[in-house]
C-alpha cells in the first residue's frame, strides 16, 4: 500500500511495515529476546533517511512546510558522521569561517553526502553572514 | 520617571506602621520599576517598537517592519526566506489589527484558519496583534490555540550533589505523577552522562514513555542522544536582536542546521526564546520584549522548529518588574501556539518572592492549559534545582494539585500516594544501583538507596567519589555505552520491565513519530502529538475537557477524606450524657436559667468541635449559673436544630426568661423570651474557640441576666482561620444534628447521666 502522510500517522503504530532499521530490520523485531540473542546493535536504533522523509511528508501534509523542511534537511544528515554535522555547525556560528570555507562545506554536503537542501542552506547563510559582517575575521560594529 | 512621585513621603519625617509593615512582605524583596524604554525595559506595545509593515516587489519581500533589505540585520533576512508565505501575506495585509485579534478569540474561527493566516504577518504586526488582547481574551486564545488537544508537564530533576540515586529516584516520582518530560542538568558538565542515564533508568521505573533531556553545551548534547541517552533537547536559545544572538554564538542559520542535525538522529527538539533575555543582554535596540519575542518566534517557525519553551523562562522577574509584565508573558505564549509551535510555557524559574504573585502569573497558563504547562516542574525541593529555578517544587505538589482539583483543570500533575511513590523510588535507586554495578561503576550503597527513597533532599545522602563518578561518565561516551546497553544491564539484573520501557524509548526513534509538533509518548508507546491528537477547540463541549476517569483521578487527593469520618462516629454504643425526664414544663422561680442544647447533645454527639465532651461542657455551665446565683435547669429542644431557636424556645420556657441554647458542635448563646429569635444578648459563634472556662463565663453571664445583674460580655477570641479549618466539620456536625430533630416535639426535662 502506498504511503499516505496524511492518513498514515503514526507511522511506528499506522504504517509498521514501511518503517525499519538502518540494517533493515521490521520495527517489530527490535525485542527484548532480540536484544538477549544480540541481534541488536547502537546503530538499529535509528531512522533510516526514508523513515525522515516520510516524517518530512507528514509535517508537509499538516501544513507545517518549514517543519518539514528541517526534517528533510535531516533526511540528509542522517547519512553525515555526528563528527562532521558538528563541525558544520561550528563553521556556521558567527565569524568562524570565510565565505569560501562555508563554499567548501556546501560542496562537500553535495558530493560526498548528497545533502543538497543542506548545501543551499549554508550557502544562504554565507550570504547573509557576508553582508552582516559575520564571516571570520569580521566584527560587525555593534 | 522613576523617581518616586512627590507626596511619597509623609512631611513630618514620621512613618506610617502599615507602610513599614508592608515593605516587610515577601513582594518588596523585588524592585518594582517604572519603564525605561530606550533600554528596552517595556514588556509589550513599545514607543521604539517599528510600525507593521511588509513590502513586497517583483515577488520578493523588500522591507520588513519598516526596514528596507540593505537594513536588515540576520534575523529579518532569515524571516524573509524561511518565515512568511507571501501569498497569506497579501490576504493578511488587508486585515485590520483588530480584526484579527478578535479571531483570535472567535469561536467559530477555527484554529488551522488563524495559523494559516499567521504565515503572513511580520514580527511587529504579530506582537500588535496580540497586545491588543486582555488577560481574559489571551487565556482564551491560548486554550484554543494550543497545538496538542491534551495538556501536559514537563519536570526538573537534579540535585545539588549530583547522585545518581537520587535522580533515578526523582525521575521515578516524576514520572509516575504523570510528568511527559523530564529534564535534568548538571553542576559539573562531566557527569552529564550519568545524570542521563539516571534520568533514563529512572523515568522509565516510574512510566514507560516518558521523554528525557540533559541540558548541557550542544557537542555533548548531541552525543547523548545519539547514544540513546536521552530523546529530546530544549538548549537551542534564539535572541530577538542580532548582537545577542552573535553574542550567543550563533545565527539563526547555525541553529536551525544544528536542530536539523538532532533530528536526523531521532532527537526531538525544541527552541528557547523568551521575554526580557535582549535587554538583560544590553542589545534591546529600544524595542519591547514582546515585539522582540515576536522576532524571536518568527525565527523559531522559520527554522522548522516543532515548538518552543517560552514565557520568559529565566529572565521572568525582569519582566514583572514592568507594568503588564505578566500579560505580556502570557502574550508571549498565545504567539508562539499562534505560529503554530509546542509551547512549553515557563514557569520554572522563580517569578517572585510572593506566593499570591507567582500564583496569579501561573494561572495565565495554568487554566487554559498548554503542551507544557511548565517548563520544569522541580520535583525536589527548590535547594536541589540546580536550574536556579523551583517556582513550583516538591514541597508545592500539594498546592498545584489542589488547584487542578478546585478549577477541575489538568495541569499535567497526578497525585501519588505515599506507599507507591515510596515503591517507584526504592525501584528506580535499585535498578541505577545495579546498573551501576554492571558496568563497574563507583557501587551505590544500600544507604544511598534508603535515603534516595525516604530523604527529603540532597543533605540526606552520604557524599560519593566525585572523582571516580567522573571517570564513570567519561566511560559512558568513550565506550559509547548506550541505550541498548542500559536496557540489557537491567535486563540482566532482574529489572526486565525496566529494560522492557528503556528499549521502548530506543525503539521510538526508529519510527520518529514524535518529531512532529507537540510530540508525547503514552505509557503503551502510542505518540501523541499535534498531528494524532490536535486541539479543535471550537467552545464548550470541545477539545479537551476534564472528565470520566481522569477527573476522577485528579479529584482523588490521597489526603482527601471522607466526610463521615470527619465526625464521630459509633455514638450509640457511647453511654449517654444526659437522661431524658418527660416534657419541659414552663418555670415559674425568677432565679430559673435553662441551658438548652440541641437535638443531638449527649446522644448522636458527644462532642463540641472543640474537642470538649458534652458532659464537661455542661458541667460548667450548670457550674458557671450556680456561680451566678441562679438555678439551672436542663433541658433539650427537638423541633430546630438552629442556636437561635433552640436558645429562644429554652428562653421562653424560663421562669427568669433567660436561657443558653448550645449546639452540640458547641456554638452557644444567650437568650431572653421577649427578644426576636434571631436576636440574642450575647453570641459565642466561634465554637473551636470556646473552653470550659468560657462556658462558666457563660452560665455566670446567663445568670446576671436572669437576675437583673450588670453584666460585662463573656471576652471572647477571634481567629479568622477558624472557618477554613473548621466549616466543613461544621457542616457535618450541623448536618447530625439535623437529622436528630423531632417535628413539633417539644423540649424534653433533661438531668445529667449518673456516671457509670
Amino acid at each position: 500500500m502506498d504511503f499516505d502522510p496524511s492518513s498514515d500517522y503514526p507511522l511506528g503504530t499506522r504504517r509498521p511495515d514501511l518503517v525499519t532499521t538502518p540494517s533493515g530490520k521490521p520495527l517489530a523485531s527490535v525485542t527484548l529476546d532480540a536484544l538477549r540473542s544480540g541481534e541488536l546493535t547502537a546503530d538499529d536504533l535509528r531512522a533510516t533517511p526514508e523513515t525522515l522523509r516520510r516524517q518530512a511528508a507528514v509535517a508537509q501534509a499538516a501544513a507545517r512546510p518549514q517543519l518539514a523542511q528541517n526534517l528533510a534537511r535531516a533526511a540528509e544528515l542522517s547519512a553525515v558522521p555526528r563528527e562532521v554535522m558538528l563541525e558544520i555547525y561550528t563553521a556556521l556560528r558567527p565569524h568562524r569561517s570565510s565565505s569560501s570555507e562555508l563554499e567548501a562545506w556546501a560542496e562537500r554536503l553535495e558530493h560526498e553526502y548528497g545533502a543538497h537542501l543542506n548545501a543551499t542552506f549554508v550557502r544562504e547563510a554565507a550570504g547573509v553572514y557576508a553582508r552582516r559582517g559575520l564571516l571570520a575575521g569580521e566584527r560587525a560594529a555593534l | 520617571m522613576s523617581t518616586p512621585a512627590a507626596g511619597s513621603s509623609p512631611v513630618s519625617g514620621q512613618r506610617s506602621r502599615r507602610f513599614t509593615s508592608r515593605e516587610g512582605r515577601e513582594l518588596r524583596r523585588e524592585p518594582l520599576i517604572a519603564p525605561e524604554p530606550e533600554l528596552g525595559l517595556v514588556a509589550l506595545n513599545g514607543p521604539g517598537d517599528p510600525e507593521p509593515g511588509l513590502e513586497l516587489a517583483d515577488g520578493r519581500i523588500v522591507a520588513i517592519d519598516g526596514r528596507a533589505e540593505d537594513e536588515w540585520d540576520v534575523i529579518d533576512h532569515f524571516i524573509a526566506r524561511h518565515g512568511l508565505d507571501l501569498d497569506v501575506a497579501a490576504e493578511a495585509a488587508g486585515i485590520e489589527d483588530v480584526e484579527l485579534a478578535r479571531r483570535l478569540v472567535d469561536v467559530d474561527v477555527p484554529r488551522e484558519e488563524l495559523v494559516r493566516l499567521s504565515r503572513g504577518l511580520t514580527p511587529a504586526r504579530l506582537a500588535r496583534v496580540v497586545g491588543l488582547l486582555d488577560p481574559v481574551e489571551l487565556m482564551f486564545a491560548l486554550k484554543k490555540l494550543r497545538a496538542r488537544r491534551r495538556p501536559a508537564n514537563q519536570a526538573h530533576v537534579t540535585n545539588l550533589k549530583e547522585n545518581p540515586a537520587l535522580l533515578a529516584a526523582d525521575a521515578a516520582e516524576a514520572a509516575a505523577r504523570g510528568f511527559a518530560e523530564l529534564e535534568t542538568t548538571v553542576g559539573v558538565s562531566r557527569y552529564a552522562p550519568l545524570n542521563a542515564m539516571a534520568l533514563l533508568v529512572g523515568s522509565q521505573t516510574g512510566r514507560s514513555g516518558v521523554m528525557t533531556q540533559c541540558a548541557i553545551e550542544e557537542r555533548r548534547s548531541l552525543a547523548l542522544a545519539i547514544q540513546g541517552l536521552t530523546t529530546y533537547a530544549e538548549t537551542l536559545s534564539v535572541y530577538g536582536t542580532e548582537p545577542v544572538f552573535v553574542d550567543g554564538d550563533d545565527t539563526p542559520w547555525s541553529k536551525a542546521f544544528l536542530a536539523s542535525a538532532y533530528a536526523s538522529r531521532g532527537v526531538k527538539v525544541r527552541f528557547t526564546s523568551g521575554g526580557g533575555s535582549e535587554a538583560l543582554m544590553g542589545h534591546a535596540q529600544g524595542c519591547s520584549m514582546l515585539y522582540l519575542e515576536a522576532r524571536c518566534l518568527a525565527t523559531i517557525r522559520a527554522a522548522g522548529s516543532q515548538g518552543v519553551q517560552n514565557g520568559s523562562i529565566s529572565c521572568v522577574a525582569l519582566v514583572l518588574s514592568l507594568p503588564g509584565g505578566t500579560r505580556a508573558i502570557l502574550a508571549e505564549n498565545v504567539l508562539a501556539a499562534w505560529l503554530d509551535l509546542e509551547v512549553a510555557s515557563g514557569n520554572d524559574a522563580i517569578a517572585s518572592h510572593s506566593p499570591t504573585r507567582r500564583a496569579a502569573k501561573l494561572m495565565g497558563q495554568f487554566l487554559p492549559g498548554t503542551d507544557f504547562v511548565t517548563s520544569g516542574y522541580s520535583i525536589m525541593p527548590r535547594e536541589d534545582n540546580m536550574f536556579g529555578g523551583g517556582n513550583y517544587d516538591a514541597d508545592d505538589i500539594d498546592e498545584w494539585l489542589t488547584l487542578q482539583r478546585d478549577w477541575g483543570v489538568d495541569a499535567g500533575i497526578e497525585p501519588l500516594a505515599e506507599g507507591e511513590a515510596v515503591r517507584v523510588r526504592e525501584r528506580a535507586a535499585r535498578a541505577i544501583q545495579a546498573v551501576f554495578a554492571r558496568f563497574g561503576f563507583p557501587p551505590i550503597s544500600d544507604e544511598e538507596v534508603e535515603a534516595a527513597t525516604y530523604g527529603r533532599d540532597s543533605s540526606e545522602l552520604p557524599d560519593r567519589d566525585r572523582a571516580a563518578d567522573v571517570t564513570a561518565a567519561d566511560r559512558v561516551l568513550a565506550e559509547e555505552i548506550s541505550g541498548l546497553d542500559l536496557a540489557r544491564a537491567l535486563d540482566g539484573s532482574g529489572f526486565g520491565d525496566i529494560a522492557e520501557a528503556v528499549l521502548g524509548i530506543q525503539r521510538q526513534r526508529i519510527a520518529a513519530d514524535y518529531l512532529q509538533t507537540s510530540a508525547v509518548i503514552d505509557p503503551d508507546g502510542a505518540v501523541e502529538s499535534a498531528v494524532s491528537d490536535p486541539n479543535r477547540y471550537t467552545g464548550p463541549g470541545t477539545g479537551y475537557r476534564l472528565e470520566g476517569e481522569r477527573r476522577a483521578r485528579l479529584e482523588a487527593l490521597p489526603h482527601v477524606l471522607r466526610a463521615r469520618d470527619l465526625v464521630e462516629n459509633g455514638a450509640a454504643e457511647r453511654p449517654p450524657v444526659v437522661v431524658e425526664l418527660g416534657e419541659a414544663l414552663p418555670g415559674v422561680a425568677p432565679d430559673d436559667v435553662v441551658i438548652a442544647v440541641g437535638p443531638a447533645f449527649g446522644t448522636a454527639l458527644h462532642e463540641t468541635i472543640g474537642g470538649l465532651s458534652h458532659r464537661a461542657v455542661l458541667e460548667a455551665l450548670l457550674e458557671g449559673v450556680r456561680a451566678g446565683g441562679a438555678e439551672p435547669r436542663l433541658v433539650r429542644v427537638r423541633r430546630v436544630s438552629d442556636v437561635a431557636f433552640v436558645g429562644h424556645d429554652g428562653a421562653r420556657i424560663s421562669g427568669s426568661g433567660v436561657a443558653v441554647g448550645l449546639q452540640s458542635k458547641g456554638t452557644a448563646l444567650i437568650h431572653r423570651a421577649d427578644l426576636q429569635p434571631l436576636d440574642n444578648l450575647e453570641l459565642f459563634g466561634m465554637a473551636p474557640l470556646l473552653t470550659l472556662d468560657s462556658y462558666r463565663a457563660i452560665g455566670q453571664n446567663a445568670a446576671g441576666y436572669a437576675l437583673g445583674n450588670r453584666v460585662g460580655p463573656v471576652p471572647t477570641r477571634l481567629d479568622n482561620f477558624a472557618r477554613a479549618k473548621s466549616i466543613v466539620r461544621t457542616t457535618l456536625l450541623h448536618a447530625r444534628e439535623t437529622e436528630a430533630i423531632v417535628r413539633a416535639a417539644p423540649p424534653l426535662e433533661l438531668a445529667l447521666a449518673p456516671l457509670t
